[in-house]
């Protein structure tokens, strides 16, 4: 039994009897990335030290914090920046980002509540990838069957969560990046809508589409993750000056009644037989519990990668400019002059993924192909978000599979893009409409990997989300599955 | 739409300064062909009325009130910096 099985609430009414301390939870999560992240393979970067002192901090002064997240051991995705510790983004070119000079909004608020950030994630480089492979450094392996990868860009933060390495994390979503690793490892993982969570210290890769979000074992913990990371922030200028609910308050709804969509686009070929299987079964659940479900269409879906992946990588080419070996990360010494420096410094320091792209964006929007790549597929968005709106002018939720197959095996997609990009086809029209979307445990495959659910709500409806999800895993038991790691028996 | 030729694709990594070998050349344009064929799926679809999105939030300009303020050092800044002197970011040197 780990410290991490206990709810957040049943931690913090420990703490407040003084059964457990913040540095028995601090010391749970290092003891347990001892013994397990040789496997895992999850940190890129552990903040052992400094965290150990807040831990003693926190222990050894007068709390008077109400807060659900004090003293939770955190892990924090490595393109999101934190004062003095090293944030990498997965890449050779950042190794020697040592001393970021603030934190993120997100590790500023969760500071203020005194979670203890345990350390930085392993990623897809930039976050461009859904498999954890494309990190420069090493592959994260999915806790529940090491030969399989945890899915990505955020593999790090899915599968530390799903080995108790950490209480939560937090990750990042463009295409996927939360709900597709969260799918793979069997967690709970929310992208929540476009401008909710400040971006203020996330490393920008795809600036219309990029979130932040939550990653926990359990529903409720996501909602009171959420909560303490949400708000208007005048240093992110795409940020939402929206009131802000209690998301808890949604879990102790019902769903009955709740209008759920199935789009048929979701269950068709290429939706492996034991996936559709899970959603179905998922949508009887639902059904029991009071809820109605429909067959709808998303008609423009089988074009949301191709417009997916021109405006990304458009926006991406962009983004990734500011990589120039000039005030941080690494510079090529071969360099004599300007040019060079530039050109040199950035293909010695970027991986084949991230080059790919940027070469991908920077043709889309170069003179003579702008209107026919980069404007085509911004406006093929549009079609696709207005599918979204028509459907959630008569419905509640969306809900169908997060991915199209569980978990697939560690290098048996990474010689052809394209087929990986396919990978992310259900996740991806969720950012491109810039909605809500959540991945949670639903079943398991033949081979014993997790299948994910995922539940998309209309814009800044996150209560809908936790509202369903919450109901669905009370009336289920894959949420309490775990995976074998190490001395586990 | 055309497809990618090398020269195309040479001419694309110097535009996002990015030194590629002939043999990435090889594999770029083979990879970016390959890409860019599948996005063609894009004209199947008439969007001539079609407005864009740029941003799914109807977001208008954001100002704030242009007063200094207290944010990051001049030493601190320098500190990732690869190579730096007396205070400021060193480069190689830009005219001959």
């Amino acid at each position: 039994m780990s410290l991490f099985d206990y709810t957040l609430k049943e931690l913090q009414d420990k703490l407040h009897k003084k059964e457990i301390t913040v540095s028995d939870l601090v010391s749970e999560s290092y003891n347990r990335i001892k013994e397990v992240d040789g496997q895992v393979k999850a940190f890129l970067t552990l903040n052992e030290e400094a965290a150990k002192s807040k831990a003693k901090e926190l222990d050894e002064g007068q709390s008077t914090s109400n807060s659900f997240l004090y003293g939770i051991p955190l892990g924090v995705k490595d393109n999101i920046v934190t004062k003095g510790l090293r944030t990498t983004c997965g890449s050779q070119f950042l190794s020697n980002f040592e001393d970021p000079l603030y934190n993120a909004t997100v590790v500023q608020k969760l500071q203020s509540e005194n979670t203890v950030t345990i350390g930085k994630l392993n990623m897809d480089e930039f976050a461009m990838g859904s498999s954890n492979e494309n990190s420069s450094y090493f592959t994260t392996r999915n806790p529940w069957n090491t030969d399989y990868v945890p899915g990505g860009s955020s593999g790090g933060s899915a599968a530390a969560v799903a080995a108790k390495e950490v209480f939560f994390s937090l990750g990042s979503d463009t295409g996927g990046s939360i709900r597709q690793p969260a799918a793979f490892c069997g967690v709970v993982g929310l992208k929540p809508t476009y401008g909710l969570v400040s971006r203020f210290g996330l490393v920008a890769f795809a600036s219309s589409l990029d979130q932040i979000g939550p990653v926990t074992r359990t529903v409720e913990d996501n909602a009171h993750l959420l909560q303490a990371i949400v708000g208007h922030d005048e240093m992110d200028t795409t940020s939402a000056n929206v009131e802000i609910p209690n998301y808890s308050d949604a879990l102790s709804q019902d769903v009955k009644g709740l209008k759920i969509a199935v789009p048929s686009e979701y269950l068709q070929e290429g939706v492996a037989p034991e996936v559709r299987e899970a959603v179905l079964n998922a949508l009887e659940v639902y059904k029991d519990l009071g809820a109605t479900w429909e067959e709808v269409s998303l008609p423009h879906s089988k074009y949301a990668v191709a417009a997916y992946y021109l405006l990304s990588s458009s926006e991406a080419s962009a983004n990734l400019a500011r990589f120039d070996g000039v005030r941080y990360g690494v510079r090529s010494e071969k360099a004599e002059n300007m040019l060079d420096m530039y050109k040199l410094s950035r293909s010695e320091g970027f991986g084949d993924e991230v080059k790919r792209r940027i070469m991908l964006g920077t043709f889309a929007l170069s003179s003579g192909y702008y209107d026919a790549y980069y404007k085509k597929a911004q406006k093929v968005r549009t079609l696709i978000k207005n599918d979204f709106d028509k459907v959630f002018e008569d419905y509640d939720v969306i809900v169908g599979p997060t991915t199209p197959t569980p978990a697939f095996k560690v290098g048996e997609k990474i010689d052809d893009p394209l087929t990986m990009y396919a990978n992310d086809i259900l996740t991806i029209p969720v950012n491109l409409a810039g909605v809500p979307g959540m991945s949670i445990p639903c079943g398991f495959s033949s081979e014993g990997l997790p299948i994910g659910l995922q539940l998309i709500g209309k814009h800044f409806d996150e209560s809908t989300l936790y509202r369903a999800a919450y109901a669905f895993e009370q009336a289920t038991d894959h949420h309490k599955k775990q995976p074998v790691l190490g001395g586990d028996r | 739409m055309a497809e990618i030729s090398k020269e195309q694709v040479k001419h694309v990594a110097h535009l996002a300064r990015l030194a590629i070998t002939d043999d990435e050349v090889e594999k770029m344009t083979k990879q970016l062909g390959d890409i860019i064929k599948y996005a063609e799926l894009l004209n199947d679809l008439d969007t001539d009325n079609v407005k864009p999105t740029t941003h799914v939030l109807d977001l208008k300009n954001v100002m704030r009130k242009d007063e200094p303020r207290k944010w990051i050092e001049k030493e601190d800044a320098l500190n990732n910096a690869p190579d730096k002197k007396n205070g400021q970011f060193r480069v190689p040197s830009i005219l001959e």
